[in-house]
């Protein structure tokens, strides 16, 4: 039994295939980077992954459970968070909210105790206390600090790209869907990204399944590489091995490739 | 500023010293008020702590979960019938009953929030205000619940000690007002509020963060539902006598102006938003009795409209208020509230 597994999952939009009979698997601890010209079908991936659009055929399996046809929030408390492409935060809500309501499937206060608190020995202040402990960790972490009492609206786009991902590692997941962590931020946000990937997969053991552009960062983090067009996959394998694959370079580069040698370095770039 | 040493201080209601002074402050004056004031305007108060009440219950409907509802007269009358006939018919107690009546505006806060599970903005807006509309219309037609004649309250009596006259019904309305903002407060600071300010911001985000939809915006709407509820038995009392016309379709704009008024979202500003719309709506009616202003606006309206000139003056000057605070403060009174605290804070600089 694998970790994850994705199998022969398709997404029809009326006429139009989204997404083809696509494989995927993943084992714990690993990184998989799923990439493609625009429009391939990866955030519709991801959507089919999370429970947001209902697959017209296919399984997902997460550890052995089958987990299409369950709703985004049961799916979210098995254990698979994810960020989003066009930031998806709660922009008007402070940083340290939005991370606290990445807590909110390990939380179990209700409306009775919420309204009531009235000491620091209250259940829900207690609660709120032991999980703002572990949101703080986080923010020491993604090095959050002087937003944290701000409204997300307002902060510059990379440190709203770093909130999501914030909030999606407050929800302690096993499986982390990133959908362009890295899209719209400058170099050196970028490399302090690839660093705390690198650390999220090895301090806290999550499984990361990355859609990013950025060709650096892929070729560098990722284990296994799946590369999309139309929805079709059309290469699965090491970095190297999808570097040099021809469709690949069809895909990226047109009919008329050059040697695949060459075409390898223009995709690299 | 003070500095903050633990993660408790955060979400506690009060701050600071000043904070601790300045509740203390309002609850002694709240306390000391019906001491001194004339019954009118304790009767007046009475009215702006039930528009309070359903102010913070609409406000966690529309400010903090986003989702509209013209309809919250409905609940406003679901609590007032529910109160008086399970004192009436049932004999329950008064705090039993106006519990039970809250409890019954929620659940009828839940049904309705099922079909807003598909709907936004303005079908949500559409279908609360059906919802409102129906709801007096049934009440009118069923004889148990006094038809169009409605419902005389009896006499009200808490624990065993008869209340009488505007003070002892202050005395009633004022401290479960008090409780009630208390509680949504703390409600907004904890996770249950959190989930839904989440479903009004970004309710993919929410969902795939682990927020049951459907469970939340169902639980907004019944907890809005049990506020308006219990400030409808509340209303019942203060008028004495109901009918399913009290509950007009005005009432539940009225409601939602005070909330846009006073600031959505905002705690304070439900307050404030309430306190002024009631104040306005009763003092407005005596507007012609102003000493310059009120025959100039009687003589404009004679002139300008019919002979007998415009029967409600004071609804023309309503509106121009509210569109006056809408257009230079779109938060409300919360918002002015908000800059002349920062104001003070620089002064004088």
């Amino acid at each position: 039994m694998s970790f994850f597994q994705v199998k022969d999952l398709s997404m029809i939009f009326g006429g139009l295939t989204a997404l083809s009979q696509v494989s995927l698997e993943m084992d714990q601890g690993s990184i998989v980077a799923v990439i493609g010209p625009n429009g391939a079908g990866k955030t519709t991936l991801f959507n089919c992954i999370t429970g947001l659009y209902k697959p017209s055929s296919g399984s997902v399996r997460f550890k052995g459970r089958e987990i299409v046809g369950r709703r985004p929030h049961q799916i979210a408390a098995l254990g698979i968070g994810r960020t989003f492409q066009n930031i998806e935060l709660f922009s008007k809500m402070t940083t340290l909210d939005n991370l606290l309501l990445g807590r909110h499937l390990h939380m179990r206060t209700g409306v009775w105790s919420g309204a009531t608190f009235f000491r620091r020995g209250s259940r829900a202040a207690k609660e709120e206390i032991a999980h703002r402990k572990k949101v703080e960790e986080i923010i020491d972490f993604l090095d959050l600090q002087h937003a944290r009492d701000r409204f997300v609206g307002g902060l510059p786009y990379g440190v709203q790209k770093k909130v999501e991902l914030g909030r999606a590692l407050a929800m302690e997941p096993e499986l982390l869907l990133l959908d362009e962590p890295v899209a719209g931020m400058n170099l050196e946000e970028k490399q302090d990204l690839i660093f705390w990937l690198g650390d999220i997969q090895a301090e806290y053991g999550i499984t990361l399944l990355v859609i990013e552009h950025d060709m650096r960062l892929v070729m560098e983090v990722s284990d296994q590489i799946m590369v999309l067009n139309y929805g079709q996959p059309i290469a699965y394998g090491s970095p190297q091995e999808v570097q040099n694959h021809p469709e690949v370079l069809k895909a990226y580069l047109g009919d008329q490739a050059p040697d695949a040698d060459d075409g390898g370095e223009a995709a690299h770039a | 500023m003070d500095m903050k040493r633990d993660y408790y201080e955060d979400i506690r209601l009060l701050d600071s010293g000043s904070q601790i002074f300045w509740l203390i402050a309002l609850l002694a004056v709240l306390t000391a008020f019906p001491f001194f004031a004339s019954s009118y305007l304790i009767y007046t108060v009475n009215l702006m702590a039930i528009n309070v009440i359903v102010a913070l219950g609409l406000n966690l409907l529309v400010g903090y979960t986003g989702q509209i509802s013209l309809g919250h007269a409905g609940f406003f009358a679901i609590g007032a019938y529910g109160t008086l006939v399970l004192m009436t018919k049932l004999g329950l107690p008064f705090p039993a009953a106006l519990v039970a009546g809250g409890l019954i505006s929620a659940l009828f806060g839940f049904l309705l929030g099922l079909p807003a599970l598909r709907l936004e903005g303005p079908y949500l807006a559409i279908a609360t205000l059906g919802f409102g509309l129906t709801i007096t219309q049934i009440l009118g037609r069923i004889d148990y619940f006094g038809g169009h004649m409605g419902l005389q309250a009896p006499p009200l009596s808490v624990f065993g000690i008869e209340v009488t006259g505007d003070a002892g019904r202050y005395a009633v309305i004022m401290p479960v007002c008090v409780l009630l903002a208390w509680g949504l407060r703390n409600l907004t600071k904890t996770r249950v509020g959190r989930a839904f300010v989440a479903i009004r911001d970004s309710d993919i985000a929410a969902e795939c963060i682990g927020v049951n939809l459907t469970y939340y915006k169902t639980l907004a709407f019944a907890v809005s539902a049990f506020y308006t509820g219990v400030a409808g038995g509340l209303m019942a009392f203060v008028l004495g006598f109901i009918n399913p016309h009290t509950f007009n379709v005005m009432i539940s704009i009225l409601f939602l102006a005070m909330v846009v008024v006073g600031g959505l979202g905002s705690v304070l500003g439900s307050i404030m938003g309430a306190v002024l719309i009631s104040w306005l709506q009763i003092e407005l009616n005596r507007i012609t009795e102003l000493p310059l202003l009120g025959p100039l606006l009687e003589q404009i309206s004679h002139s300008v409209f019919t002979i007998s000139g415009l029967p409600n003056v004071q609804y023309v000057v309503f509106g121009l208020i509210m569109v006056g605070i809408i257009i230079f403060e779109p938060l409300g009174l919360y918002g002015i509230w908000i800059r002349t605290k920062l104001y003070w804070r620089t002064w004088p600089f």
